[in-house]
């Protein structure tokens, strides 16, 4: 009788559970079949693009779309341009950002507050709101349509200050002083100790700030004018044509959107950790 | 504790110096001129700026062009908040008890946000394209937002939101594991159903949880939206998309109204202080991201 009951508890358990994880799988399926969909139409012919009901299935003509794609958009050329970009700018970020957070936590100076404080505020003023003034700046250093005026200007993070300031506060100072007796200057303590006790942190905060500037949008439309300066996603809007009358050869357009998101997409598969812990744990 | 302190007095500035230098030349100045040059206005090539106080603020207030642009501004941004909270959340209470797996769900819903936004407005407007889309072919009546701004509106907030949909339902479902299940269960013992139990326990101890999330999709849908619309709709029909981020580039970069483009920076400087404030009087001690 006992062993009846336990047995319907947990038998009900069982399927409580069961029915829960297919609902998740189920929000999941739901939540990525646009983006299925976009690649399975950048693998068909153009009249099965239009078809009823619609293909859910891959075509034969993957190779041939992004062939036609590559050669039509350009998209070396893009690719080119947004790893350049992004990986410059995150690590650039970061190395300045862990230099500012390694003087402000090892050393004492006058205007550590004010140096701080002008870091933090930083986060208050995005690109739209100094978009024109910024571009004037960019303008008269002579730097439009090149990588140091994509690069350099966006070479600050508040975030990553933040983020290495809490975790060199949290070595212990008695490792600190430890491996100082061995000798060496700051910079030396900088490099060999400091780093890579930060490993965990550097690797998250690069996959995010990665994929941000992968995203860039408005910012590389104003500072490049010249389509061979241009990045990825300027390269999307440019394979769409104008108007909505015209049928458009969606199935060399989505390998362009594809290859869009792929960078980002092997980032977060190579980095999974990572990449969910700095998002979830967003502690500015 | 404090931690070990180097002597050296001229390294530190060296350390600061390349932050320093890019942030004064590159934010701070091109704010402060954004703001300066919200009082002039400038000649079409500029050769020329003339004081005008605050006469590009009277204009764009009193400009219905403008105005149209706010209260769109505002739809847009309350439309991809309210929507991805919501089903956000509704989506995330249909998992109603302790789940293993949770990382790999989170990771699974997570990755959407990876997608820019140029990616999630180009997907949704093949899909709901007014003469091929796969879903406008579902709908029983016509969706053509390449006509009509309301459709056109409701396809960039379907767009936008959808990008924030798995972030949303992931921070959710972390908030959700971590309410215990004897407070639930206590709860039922006396009576409450699903729906007291909601209102009075669940929804309460998923307010960090919410804020949280009001606050990202705030800023999302206000800057980080131009994608967007630049790839979609460049504002129209009859500038019913036409967001503030958007018209910021169309006066300062395609119409040459530097003034009137920087006017409307400062709009949007507003905005994000009135965002950061609002997160800053709701972080005092409240909350806390688990």
């Amino acid at each position: 009788m006992a062993d009846e009951i336990m047995e319907r508890i947990t038998n009900r358990d069982f399927l409580l559970r069961l029915v829960n994880h297919l609902v998740l799988i189920t929000i999941v399926v739901m939540l990525a079949f646009p983006v299925y969909y976009a690649f399975v139409v950048s693998t068909l012919e153009f009249e099965e693009v239009f078809r009823l009901p619609p293909r859910l299935l891959p075509g034969a003509e993957l190779l041939e779309n992004y062939a036609q794609a590559w050669y039509r958009a350009n998209l070396g050329r893009l690719l080119f341009n947004s790893t350049v970009f992004s990986l410059l700018v995150s690590l650039g970020k970061i190395g300045i950002s862990v230099l500012t957070a390694f003087a402000l936590v090892y050393f004492d100076f006058r205007g550590k507050s004010l140096v701080f404080f002008l870091t933090l505020v930083t986060l208050m003023m995005p690109v739209p709101i100094r978009v024109v003034s910024t571009y004037e700046v960019i303008a008269s250093f002579g730097w439009l349509n090149s990588f140091r005026g994509l690069v350099i200007p966006m070479m600050y993070s508040a975030t990553g200050t933040f983020l290495f300031r809490q975790t060199f506060r949290q070595i212990p100072r008695e490792l600190v002083e430890a491996t100082i007796v061995d000798g060496g200057g700051p910079l030396r303590f900088l490099w060999s100790v400091l780093i890579p006790l930060s490993k965990t942190n550097l690797a998250a905060l690069f996959v995010i700030l990665f994929i941000w500037s992968w995203n860039r949008y408005l910012w590389p439309l104003v500072i490049t004018t010249e389509p061979g300066m241009h990045v990825i996603q300027l390269g999307i809007e440019a394979v769409i044509p104008a108007g909505g009358d015209a049928l458009p050869r969606w199935n060399h357009i989505m390998p362009v959107v594809i290859w869009a998101m792929l960078p980002p997409m092997a980032v977060i598969l190579g980095l999974q950790k990572q990449f969910v812990k700095g998002l979830i744990e967003p502690e500015k | 504790m404090d931690q070990f302190k180097f002597k050296s007095k001229k390294l530190p500035y060296l350390l600061v110096l390349p932050q320093m230098i890019i942030v004064a030349i590159f934010v701070l100045y091109p704010t402060f001129e954004s703001i300066r040059m919200s009082f002039y206005t400038q000649t079409l090539f500029g050769e020329q700026l003339n004081f005008v106080g605050l006469s590009n603020y009277i204009d764009l207030v009193t400009n219905p062009d403008y105005v149209q642009t706010i209260s769109v501004t505002l739809i847009f941004s309350a439309g991809v908040t309210v929507i991805g909270l919501v089903l956000g959340m509704a989506l995330s209470l249909l998992v109603n008890q302790k789940i293993g797996g949770l990382f790999f769900y989170r990771s699974s819903l997570i990755w959407l946000y990876a997608l820019s936004p140029a990616v999630a407005g180009t997907i949704w407007m093949f899909l709901m394209h007014p003469s091929y889309g796969v879903i406008n072919r579902m709908l029983p009546f016509d969706f053509n937002w390449l006509l009509s701004g309301t459709h056109a509106m409701i396809l960039v907030v379907v767009a936008a939101a959808w990008r924030m949909l798995g972030y949303n339902v992931a921070f959710f479902l972390a908030g959700l594991q971590g309410i215990p299940d004897s407070l639930l269960e206590a709860a039922s013992l006396d009576g409450a159903g699903p729906l007291q139990r909601f209102r009075r326990i669940i929804f309460p101890l998923l307010t960090p949880t919410t804020f949280f999330l009001i606050t990202m999709n705030l800023v999302y849908s206000f800057y980080r939206t131009f994608g967007i619309i630049h790839t979609v709709t460049k504002g129209g029909p009859y500038g019913s998309t036409r967001i503030m981020v958007y018209n910021v580039y169309r006066d300062g970069f395609i119409n040459m109204r530097p003034g009137a483009s920087s006017a409307q920076s400062v709009l949007l400087f507003v905005v994000v202080i009135i965002i950061i404030l609002l997160q800053f009087k709701y972080l005092e001690g409240r909350v806390h991201y688990g």
